[in-house]
């Protein structure tokens, strides 16, 4: 590891980029809506430039904690101000700038009160970034927690009103959160006491300072218990995934986007980042536990996707369903299958922004998400229909793209660890399959429908997310490496190895 | 032989000199020439606040008047947030005291009064002192919840706020007359000497909960805040403001000085008569009531005033959690969140002031559009109820960090558990709140332009919140010397 206390400023500037996006914006006067999105878009671009130019001069054969910044903070606490990125925390990073960059051109129609919109978003954005760069928990915490208000703020003023109020849904979204972060809030403290214990009165909230002490095995399992539930809800684990349908559809575009592509994943990073990492023995207790619920998530919400109406209640079950691959990969414990969890958060991300980046086209157009009233739409917008269609090909997992590669690893890893369960997994791509292509051949095939000759086709920054999100999606999948050479990395370079091996040869513990 | 270091005493001086200073000169000039008074009192205040500071730092520490008055770091500590407090509120009530009908000029003074009393309670080392200082504090609240004469509301505020203030000091009273009777003095630390060397006998527990009940009453502690209500939405906003954030802090400092250091919660009930029913124990299950009931009752509210008064009652359940370990770092987390609760609700009173004086109503739904009718209001009060929830960058979560943590440290794992999530319940209200002003765009209502002192201190609130949720460092440095300096 590089010397700890030496700064690169690189990812505070990324960090700063947005928020330095938002103040520019903040004294802008309310009528520049052009000029706002602008700088909104110059924002998330630097940010985007930042993060892709630390994901090549990462040095992949040290490994580890790189362009650290580690600044005292609260010292009777123990808490640094510490940034720095690993293999793992790297593609979410690039993911986070990724969606954002996009969102904001997925936005670029709205009209209604944009400043505050755009000023959100960029809030939002820096709160997710934050939480993927900082190597203190503490800090870590701080971030996660900054993203509820903004993301309730959105949906409530701009979100739509469908099955559910959009009030109704920004609510259940937040009080779940938050909820969840409840009883993290109480894992975390647990933790940090004990710590403190463990290190003689010294608090620190250092993840690699934390990973270091051998904690109890009883208070692991209690203390991962409540992690579990906490970032569970937050990656929307079955059965605390209500929120996540219901709150995609109630949410903008570009909430709907962020959230689904990388909010939830903070989810799995912390999973990993904490519950792997620091209390390796409350994971293999409750790793049955959660893989267990990871399929029963995959096949229920991927039946209950086959039956909805809404296009945005699709990819919003579609999602949960996914999410369910991470789980799984988490709780198999080993390389292949963390290295898998890693490439499938960031494939589920890009694929799950340009979907609903598509979906958030047609609703502006149409004003409906009705699957049954559309129809035909690839006559009438051919652009917006290959980006559709090539989001619902990476949903399925179709060879060339990123999702093929991650389902595929996933598979690989967690087959040895949980057979019957890996085998209904990949069971569930049939199903996956049965519902994208169905809601791909309503909306956009069959016969012409004339109600819809007037919607003009995606053009000038509307093709933005789709250029740049398709790129990504293959690119990466037909050379995965150039991502799987970072996260393999960080995987292989931390201490997680290491832990899972030791760990890994244990018996399986849990209620199994 | 007799000790009288005027010295220890200047702040209080000062703050007494201001009180009558003020009175004569509400006498003197007539009712249209009193403009002047708000800025007097603040300038005076800023004054007496800046030595203040300079004191916990640099000046003498000791006890003086025989030992009835102390003057640690700890009561220096509340008054730097008693004189904050009142800084804010005066410069907040400014348009809203010209609207009163009659002798706006005497509202300072009493202003004053409360806030000696306050200084009082905070540094004294005998029981009489504090109760002098309470009463103090008591008597200029009853009449400044009724200031608003022509109000019903506030009238019968007054009276209500009158009847069952004096049934808890007459409690306190007893409670304090049976320590006299037990021990043979009123100092707490012959009181503590006797208490930590007698065995434990029921007058004790008795003399005890009567003190705990007594106090309980001025924060209102569940089951004993069913005043809260009433007499925040009938007294006028500044003086709400002011009794939920000073008048509690006020007790929170006798409450630590007197029954957790004093009594001794850990050791008042020893098993040979009867179980586990410890102090301890009692602040438990009064802790966990105050967060649960506090937090569910404010959720239907419609009133502003109604649910910060709710909500106050909330966290004082949040500030008991740290009295519970009796420990230096749960009493830094109570005066670490007992200021910042000072900025948080100071920042929502200032704009609930604002909101009534210029429409002429407090219910919730006249915020509604806000966020267009005056952005700057809007967003404080965002700010403030976000802070008061404990959502971070703000503030409140650093200081709900210290108190859970405190108290987890000691074993009590359940109380953070319930203070945690019934925190989580709490953004629900005031969400709603949040919901109110930048949902709609409020058609009909009009626009509200803050501007001025009112403006600044909303503005100063919000800034300190936002600054202390970021790098609460300094405060937090104080808040330990201060918890060090009491905690032997």
């Amino acid at each position: 590891m590089s010397a700890a206390t030496a700064g690169s400023m690189i990812l505070p500037f990324t960090l700063l980029a947005p928020v330095l996006a938002a103040l520019i914006i903040v004294f802008l006067p309310k009528e520049e809506g052009k000029m706002i999105k602008i700088v909104a878009a110059l924002g998330t671009f630097a940010a985007l430039a930042l993060s892709v130019y630390v994901f090549f001069a990462y040095d992949r054969a040290q490994g580890g904690m790189q362009f650290n910044l580690i600044l005292p903070w609260t010292k009777d606490l123990g808490v640094n101000l510490a940034f720095g990125v690993d293999g793992i925390s790297i593609p979410m990073l690039v993911l986070t700038n990724l969606i954002g960059f996009t969102a904001v051109y997925s936005s670029w129609n709205l009209d209604k009160r944009v400043k505050e919109f755009f000023v959100l978003l960029l809030i939002l954005i820096t709160g997710v970034m934050g939480t993927f760069i900082a190597r203190d928990l503490f800090i870590f915490f701080l971030f996660y927690e900054i993203v509820v208000i903004p993301i309730y703020i959105m949906v409530i003023i701009w979100g739509s009103t469908k099955r559910v109020s959009k009030e109704y849904a920004g609510m259940k979204l937040t009080i779940y959160l938050l909820i969840g972060s409840a009883f993290l809030l109480v894992g975390l403290v647990a933790l940090y006491l004990n710590a403190k214990g463990l290190n003689g009165g010294q608090g620190t909230f250092m993840f690699d300072e934390l990973a270091k002490f051998k904690y109890d095995p009883t208070f692991q399992k209690i203390v991962f218990g409540l992690m579990a539930f906490g970032f569970g809800s937050l990656i929307s684990m079955f059965p605390f995934h209500s929120w996540s349908p219901d709150g995609y559809a109630g949410a903008p575009t570009a909430v709907s986007m962020i959230h689904a592509g990388v909010l939830k994943k903070i989810g799995g990073y912390g999973l990993i980042r904490l519950g792997l990492m620091v209390l390796p023995v409350g994971a293999k207790f409750w790793a049955p536990v959660i893989a267990t619920l990871a399929i029963a998530g995959v096949l229920y919400a991927a039946f209950i996707a086959l039956a909805q109406k809404d296009l945005k209640y699709v990819v919003g079950y579609s999602s949960v369903s996914h999410m369910g691959y991470v789980l799984i990969a988490i709780a198999a414990f080993n390389v292949t299958s963390i290295n898998g969890a890693v490439e499938m958060m960031f494939a589920h991300g890009v694929m799950s922004a340009l979907f609903f980046s598509m979906i958030g086209f047609v609703y502006e157009k149409s004003h409906t998400r009705n699957i049954s009233e559309l129809g035909g739409l690839a006559r009438q917008m051919p652009r917006l229909a290959v980006g559709f269609l090539i989001a619902g090909m990476a949903s399925l997992g179709l060879p060339g793209t990123v999702n093929f590669i991650a389902e595929f690893t996933i598979f690989m890893g967690s087959v040895r660890a949980y057979p019957v369960l890996a085998i209904l997994g990949i069971a569930g791509i049939i199903f996956t399959a049965a519902y994208i292509l169905r809601t791909l051949a309503n909306v956009l095939f069959g016969p012409r429908r004339p109600e819809w000759d007037h919607l003009k086709d995606l053009r000038g920054p509307e093709m933005v997310p789709l250029v740049v999100l398709v790129f990504v999606l293959f690119v990466t999948g037909m050379f995965p490496n150039i991502v799987y050479s970072v996260i393999n990395s960080g995987v292989t370079h931390s201490d997680l190895s290491k832990v899972m091996e030791t760990v890994g040869l244990a018996k399986m513990g849990g209620l199994f | 032989m007799f000790d009288f270091n005027f010295l220890m005493l200047t702040p209080e001086i000062a703050v007494a000199v201001l009180t009558l200073v003020l009175l004569a000169i509400g006498l003197l000039i007539p009712q249209g020439a009193r403009k002047g008074m708000m800025p007097l009192t603040v300038f005076f205040l800023l004054g007496v606040l800046a030595f203040s500071v300079y004191d916990f730092f640099f000046g003498p520490q000791g006890v003086t008047l025989g030992g009835m008055y102390i003057h640690d770091q700890f009561a220096g500590f509340f008054k730097i947030l008693f004189l904050s407090a009142a800084i804010l509120v005066a410069l907040s009530s400014g348009a809203y005291v010209q609207s009163f009908p009659t002798s706006r000029g005497d509202f300072y003074a009493l202003l004053m009064g409360a806030t000696l009393g306050m200084m009082l309670m905070s540094g004294a080392g005998d029981l009489l002192t504090l109760y002098v200082g309470l009463e103090l504090m008591t008597i200029t609240f009853y009449i400044l919840v009724a200031y608003w004469l022509t109000e019903e509301k506030s009238a019968e505020a007054g009276v209500k706020y009158l009847i069952l203030g004096a049934a808890s000091s007459a409690v306190l009273l007893y409670g304090i007359s049976l320590f006299y009777g037990m021990t043979g003095s009123l100092m707490l630390t012959d009181i503590r000497q006797a208490m930590f060397a007698t065995p434990i006998s029921p007058v004790t527990i008795l003399a005890s909960v009567f003190l705990l009940a007594g106090f309980g009453f001025k924060i209102s502690l569940v089951p004993f805040h069913m005043w809260a209500a009433d007499i925040y939405e009938g007294a006028p906003t500044p003086v709400t403001a002011f009794l939920a954030v000073a008048s509690k802090a006020a007790a929170f400092a006798a409450l630590i000085r007197v029954y957790v250091l004093t009594v001794g919660v850990q050791t008042f009930s020893p098993p040979s008569i009867g179980g586990h029913w410890t102090g301890q124990n009692l602040l438990l299950v009064l802790a966990a009531l105050t967060m649960i009931v506090g937090n569910l009752i404010a959720i239907p509210q419609t009133n502003i005033k109604r649910m910060l008064a709710f909500s106050s009652v909330a966290q004082a359940g949040y500030l008991m959690v740290g009295i519970i370990p009796a420990s230096p770092d749960g009493v830094k987390g109570v005066l670490f969140y007992a200021m910042i609760y000072v900025f948080g609700n100071m920042g929502a009173f200032a704009v609930a002031t604002h909101i009534g004086q210029a429409q002429g109503s407090d219910e919730i739904k006249d915020f509604a559009g806000l966020a267009r009718r005056s952005p700057v209001a809007a967003a404080v009060m965002t700010a403030s109820l976000l802070s008061l929830a404990g959502i971070p960058p703000l503030a409140g979560f650093v200081g709900k960090f210290y108190l859970f943590s405190a108290v987890m440290s000691e074993g009590f794992t359940a109380i953070a558990y319930i203070g945690f999530v019934m925190s989580m319940v709490s953004v629900y209200y005031y969400l709603s709140v949040v919901k109110v002003m930048y949902l709609t765009e409020g058609e009909g209502l009009p626009l509200v332009p803050v501007k001025g002192a009112s403006k600044f201190t909303m503005v100063f609130t919000m800034l300190i919140t936002l600054a202390l949720g970021l790098y609460p460092t300094p405060l937090a440095q104080m808040a330990i010397a201060a918890a060090n300096s009491l905690v032997k």
